[in-house]
């Protein structure tokens, strides 16, 4: 039962899955690196998935809802940001908000969408790769969307450990004071990275909605927020193994389907509930063990103040 | 010599607490200013203003014969100016490299041009004799070659003025020396150098000129050469000081402290304590000498019971006490070497750090007895004279003399049997050092017994009865104050083995 043709198929749709996931730990990887805490993943990313899905369905144009997912990613992140980093907040109580924010205004315009049709995003097959025995069909057969998502990981990587810029950021989320003393403008870093930030949550929810499962529904996100912000935390904050947390997390998605379908005798809520399971355990861990260890941004989810003692 | 910074009438309020008053600031180009002052005397204020931390209520700068407005240290960055702060300002978790550069474009900005980096740190490394591996993490460093990261994180940037807050507080006496080279060499080459500290001799020692503030206002600025410890001492305090604390003879008691083959881990999982033995009676000051970082935190956590032992026994009064919770040894006052971080809840008021470990006596039905415990603070804070806007002020915008005040209010005023003090005058002026010493003195008189680890050998000498030197967690030599001089402890500080004569 367990041919190379099951894997195969296994592995591609695992990317499928795991693309939205790997949007939205990227976006809040960066967030958090900047010190900020965005709990909000859960909500933007609805907001995501419907904003590209109506903009798809009234323009006709997918790509256009996409970069609108985008903005409403990057306008809900704004509010995250300014309750944090202008008016000094408790960031888990802002990024809560935010997740209710977002299924609330989802849930309330979303209702006339559903069953709509819109245009969506396809794979398209790369001619000659695509046709490679197994290796065609994993690595070769997704939409352009997937792609980027990969690259963006790489740019991402880039930025943060080779540029200035990326220094910048990381002192930010380490040490601000240490960041501010040097000149590092820390509001205006932590500004820009929770939006943009936001803006790749934001694609990560039109992934779902217009090239992975290709429908809108109420509440579709389904925890793929949280799953996103335990995968930051899986991953280290660090770009490059987000990409194999998230397509491992999108494998064990699309494991429950396919076990199923060929009927093993495993209940079908139990497969479903492994992503989760998985997500409660990585997050007791970090709790557990010294956050450092793990990792995490110093600074993380702590305003700054200038001059002001700690 | 030309003027390079003038600070005029700089005024600077906290709500109540005027921490500058009107202070003025002439530094001319090319010399090494020293800033004298008791804790809280508004020393770092003044240099804060000047970095654009702060902006002054009041006055104005006049930089390179301009007059300049700082909003943030961004702007006094690139007019050229540096600041080595009290409390570093490095990453730890980024290597010196990163450090170093942080903030900066080099040449191939946005990346990082890490050849480039290299070879301009090599020329500043030559040119001013300071040592440092670029690649290593910032985690793993001492205090010294922190402190020489952020030195040369300042002449990266080819800075004409170099602030410096208490450079000296930190450091080994051999450090101190390799650091005053370093000043040196650096106003050879026209840098100017503000310098921070409350060690007389040191500011005698390396500077020019020397301004002195009280009470955030500007007592005089002397020339060093025509000036004199006692000079320097009088201006600061505003009388004369005595400092000639002696430990009087007083009959020992009984043990009141006994380690036995005591093993210690750090936070790495390493033993920093390798086998320690030793005992403390009544009446006696027990000191530990020895570099930081040798496995002093870990045995004074261990007797305090912050950490437990990995092997050996604690008894405290011939009572077994190794493995009790803290809260157990309500008889030992411990007075830690990291006070933000142990001695103090920074967020909670001045009222409520003092009463921190009392208020179970203050209980009154569910709730507390505020008025009684304002009454006894106010009595502590009189007692130990801890400068504080208010009872309510968050701890931590206490500066950081006041802060050890606040911590021997708490510790020493609870009656102990044990008193553990580490580096317990780091940081303090030459007042504040003073009456430490002598409460340490007086609390053994009445039958206390007292750890003493300290880096500061004077310290050391001057009020222990007995001697003994830690060097990487193992005790090397306890010996009667009265057979021990300085090189003999210098030399087991350093490494030195004990050989029989
Ligand atoms: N951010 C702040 N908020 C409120 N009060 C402050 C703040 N910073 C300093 N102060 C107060 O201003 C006064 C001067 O403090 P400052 O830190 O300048 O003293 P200092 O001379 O550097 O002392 P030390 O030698 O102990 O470091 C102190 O009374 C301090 O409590
Ligand atoms: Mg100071």
């Amino acid at each position: 039962m367990l041919d190379v043709g099951f894997v195969s198929s296994l592995l591609a749709s695992s990317i499928r899955a795991g693309t939205p996931l790997l949007y939205a730990t990227l976006g809040e990887t960066l967030t958090e690196r900047s010190g900020i805490l965005n709990l909000g993943v859960e909500g933007i990313m609805i907001t995501g998935a419907f904003t590209g899905f109506a903009v798809s369905v009234l323009t006709g144009n997918p790509w256009l809802g996409v970069l609108f997912a985008g903005f409403a990613g990057m306008a809900l992140a704004f509010i995250h940001a300014f309750f944090s980093v202008t008016l000094k907040a408790n960031q888990p109580i802002t990024g809560l908000m935010i997740v209710l924010l977002g299924l609330g205004i989802t849930g309330f315009f979303g209702r006339s969408y559903i069953g709509e049709v819109a245009v969506y995003i396809n794979p398209i097959h790369i001619p000659h790769l695509s046709t490679l025995p197994y290796l065609g069909e994993i690595l070769f057969t997704h939409d352009p969307l997937a792609y980027i998502a990969v690259i963006l990981a790489a740019v991402l990587w880039f930025l943060l450990f080779k540029t200035r810029y990326g220094l910048e950021i990381i002192a930010t989320g380490e040490n601000p004071e240490a960041a501010d003393s040097v000149g590092v403008d820390v509001d205006r870093v932590r500004y820009i990275c929770t939006l943009m930030g936001g803006f790749l949550v934001g694609i990560g929810g039109a992934y779902l909605s217009l090239a992975y499962a290709k429908l809108w529904t109420e509440g579709m996100t389904a925890g793929r927020g949280w799953i996103s912000l335990a995968l930051v935390i899986f991953s280290g904050w660090m770009p490059q193994r987000a990409v194999l947390g998230a397509y491992l997390f999108g494998g064990l998605d699309v494991l429950s389907f396919k076990l199923q379908a060929i009927g093993v005798g495993i209940p079908y809520h139990f497969m479903k509930m492994v992503p989760y399971v998985v997500t409660i355990v990585v997050l007791l861990f970090s709790v557990i063990r010294k956050r450092a260890a793990f990792g995490a941004p110093a600074a993380l989810g702590i305003p700054y103040v200038r001059g002001k003692k700690e | 010599m030309e003027t390079i910074l003038e600070m005029r009438n700089i005024v600077k309020r906290f709500e109540d607490v005027v921490a500058n008053d009107h202070v003025n600031l002439e530094v001319r180009k090319g010399e090494i200013h020293g800033l004298l002052g008791e804790n809280g005397a508004g020393k770092t204020t003044l240099m804060n203003v000047l970095y654009g931390i702060y902006q002054p209520d009041e006055g104005e700068i006049i930089f390179e014969g301009r007059k300049v407005r700082f909003r943030n240290p961004r702007d006094a960055i690139s007019a050229g100016i540096g600041m080595v702060h009290q409390h570093f300002m490095l990453v730890p978790r980024m290597n010196v490299l990163q450090n170093v550069i942080l903030g900066y474009r080099t040449p191939s900005d946005p990346l990082i041009n890490h050849k480039w980096v290299e070879s301009k740190v090599e020329e500043l490394s030559e040119k001013y004799g300071i040592d440092i591996a670029l690649y290593e993490v910032v985690m793993n460093l001492s205090v010294g070659e922190e402190q020489r990261v952020e030195i040369l994180k300042a002449l990266f940037r080819d800075v004409k003025l170099l602030i410096l807050d208490e450079p000296t507080a930190v450091l080994t006496p051999q450090e101190v020396d390799s650091l005053f080279y370093a000043l040196k060499s650096m106003t050879k080459s026209g840098l100017t150098i503000i310098f921070i500290t409350h060690k007389l001799k040191e500011a005698l020692k390396v500077t020019d000129k020397i301004t002195v503030l009280r009470k955030g206002k500007n007592v005089g600025t002397v020339i060093t050469a025509e000036t004199s410890e006692r000079e320097l001492a009088r201006m600061m305090v505003g009388r004369d000081v005595v400092m000639d604390v002696a430990k009087p003879e007083v009959k020992f008691g009984k043990e009141v402290l006994r380690v036995e083959d005591l093993w210690v881990k750090d936070d790495r999982g390493g033993f920093a304590v390798k086998g320690v033995s030793f005992s403390i009676r009544e009446g006696e000051i027990f000191g530990i000498a020895g570099v930081s970082g040798n496995g002093q935190k870990e045995l004074e956590e261990a007797i305090a019971g912050l950490r437990t032992p990995a092997r050996g026994r604690i008894l405290l009064n011939g009572k077994d006490i190794t493995r009790l919770g803290v809260e157990k040894r309500e008889e030992i006052a411990y007075v830690p070497e990291d006070r933000i971080g142990v001695g103090l809840a920074p967020s909670l008021s001045v009222l409520e750090n003092l009463m921190l470990k009392d208020f179970k006596k203050y209980r009154k039905g569910l709730v507390l007895d505020y008025e009684k415990m304002e009454d006894r603070a106010k009595e502590l804070i009189e007692e130990f004279s801890v400068k504080t806007p208010s009872l309510h002020s968050p701890a931590s915008t206490l500066s950081g003399g006041n802060i050890q005040r606040l911590i021997l209010a708490r510790e020493l005023s609870r009656s102990p049997r044990l008193i553990i003090a580490s580096q317990p005058t780091r940081g303090l002026d030459v007042a504040g050092i003073d009456y430490v010493r002598r409460r340490l003195v007086e609390s053994a008189a009445k039958g206390c017994a007292v750890l003493l680890i300290s880096e500061d050998l004077d310290e050391i000498f001057q009020i222990s009865d007995r001697i003994a030197v830690i060097f990487e967690g193992d005790i090397r030599g306890i010996m009667d104050r009265k057979e021990a001089d300085y090189e003999r402890v210098g030399y087991l500080m350093a490494g030195g083995l004990e050989v029989a004569v």
